[in-house]
C-alpha cells in the first residue's frame, strides 16, 4: 500500500519538491537596502551576543566565581589550554585572542543554525568562511615572515630541508600549492560544506516531513512523524557537528601558526 | 523519475572518506584503549585527520552541487 501511494504520487506528476540551493539565497529584509540579509543580520547579531556574554561573565571577576564567570572562563580556558597551549607551545599567548575570537564567533554562527526562530548558519555561505581563512592566512604567514624573514620563510616552504635534490621536482610546487592555495581553500569550504550539507539534511526531512502531513493519503499522514522525529534527531546530530566544526576550524589555525613558527627541522 | 547523476557520483566518491574517518577513530580509541594518559596527545590529530579525509567528502558534496 505504501508503494502504491508513492507510484501514484509519481502518476500524478506533482512530487515533493526537495531543498536546493535556492533555499540559501534569502531575499533582503527592506527592498531598499539590498545587502541586510538574514545570515548578515545573524553575523551583527552574534558578534553583539558574544561582546556582551563575554564582558558580562569578566565584569564582577572574583576569586569565587559566580555561574556565568565560570561559563565564561571554561570557555576561555579550553580555548587557552587545549587549542593555543598544546598546539603552538610556549609562544601561545599572542595568539589567544585571535584564536578564542575566531572559535566564538565561528561557534556562535554556526548554533544560529539550530537555534528555533533564527534557524540559519550564516557559515553556510560561503563568503563569511572565505573572510575568516583569509584572516587565518594573513596571520600565519605574517607570524613566519616576521619569525624568519620573508627569504628565509619561502625557502623553507618550497625547499624543505632534509630531501633529495631530484625529489624538489616534484616536492616544490606541491608544497607551495598547499601553502598558498590548498589550507585557506580546504579551512574555509570545510566549514562552508558541514553547515551547508546540515542545513538541506535538516530541511530535507523537515520538509520532508511537511509534505507527508498534507498528503490526501493516510499512510503518507502516519508516517510523516517519523519524518519529523528524525529531523529532531538529526538536530541534535548538527549541534556536535557544529561544536566540532568551530573547534577544527580554530584547531587548523593553530596548527598552521605553530607550523609557521617551528624552527627548521 | 528525473534527477542528476552527480548524486550517485558524490555517494561513491563518499565511500572513501567514510572508510578512513572510521579507520582515524578505531586507531585512536585502540591508542586511548592502550594508553588512556596519551588521550590528551591523541585527541588532536584524531580531530585533525578526520577533518582532513572529512574535507574530502565534502569537496564532493559541493562539486556536485557546482558541476
Amino acid at each position: 500500500m505504501c508503494v502504491r501511494a508513492f507510484v501514484t504520487l509519481y502518476a500524478a506528476g506533482e512530487g515533493f519538491v526537495p531543498p536546493s540551493t535556492n533555499d540559501f539565497n534569502l531575499p533582503p529584509l527592506y527592498e531598499s537596502i539590498p545587502w541586510l540579509t538574514k545570515p548578515v543580520l545573524l553575523v551583527f547579531l552574534s558578534v553583539i551576543l558574544v561582546s556582551v556574554f563575554f564582558i558580562l561573565s569578566a565584569r564582577k571577576a572574583a576569586v569565587v566565581p559566580s555561574k556565568l564567570q565560570f561559563a565564561g572562563e571554561s570557555i576561555y580556558a579550553f580555548v587557552r589550554n587545549d587549542l593555543a597551549r598544546d598546539v603552538i607551545g610556549h609562544e601561545f599567548m599572542r595568539f589567544v585572542p585571535y584564536l578564542f575570537t575566531l572559535f566564538t564567533f565561528v561557534l556562535t554562527n554556526n548554533i544560529f543554525g539550530i537555534v528555533p526562530f533564527l534557524q540559519f548558519p550564516a557559515m553556510s555561505h560561503v563568503a563569511f568562511p572565505y573572510v575568516l581563512a583569509i584572516f587565518s592566512f594573513g596571520v600565519f604567514h605574517y607570524v613566519g615572515i616576521r619569525k624568519k624573514g620573508l627569504g628565509a620563510y619561502l625557502k623553507e616552504i618550497a625547499f624543505m630541508p632534509g630531501v633529495p635534490k631530484a625529489v624538489y621536482i616534484l616536492l616544490t610546487p606541491i608544497e607551495i600549492a598547499t601553502f598558498f592555495l590548498v589550507r585557506p581553500l580546504t579551512l574555509s569550504l570545510r566549514l562552508f560544506a558541514n553547515m551547508f550539507a546540515g542545513h538541506l539534511l535538516l530541511l530535507v526531512f523537515i520538509m520532508g516531513g511537511d509534505y507527508m502531513m498534507n498528503d490526501p493519503h493516510l499512510i503518507m499522514k502516519l508516517f510523516s512523524p517519523f519524518s519529523f522525529a528524525f529531523g529532531i534527531a538529526l538536530t541534535f546530530f548538527e549541534f556536535m557537528v557544529q561544536c566540532l566544526q568551530a573547534y577544527i576550524f580554530t584547531l587548523l589555525t593553530a596548527l598552521y601558526i605553530a607550523g609557521a613558527l617551528a624552527d627548521e627541522h | 523519475m528525473t534527477g542528476t547523476l552527480n548524486l550517485v557520483g558524490f555517494g561513491l566518491s563518499a565511500i572513501g572518506p567514510a572508510i578512513a574517518t572510521g579507520m582515524i577513530f578505531a586507531a585512536y580509541i585502540n591508542g586511548v584503549a592502550r594508553q588512556p594518559e596519551a588521550r590528551s596527545v591523541l585527541q588532536p590529530i584524531a580531530f585533525l585527520g578526520f577533518a582532513l579525509a572529512e574535507a574530502l567528502a565534502l569537496f564532493g558534496l559541493v562539486l556536485a552541487f557546482v558541476l
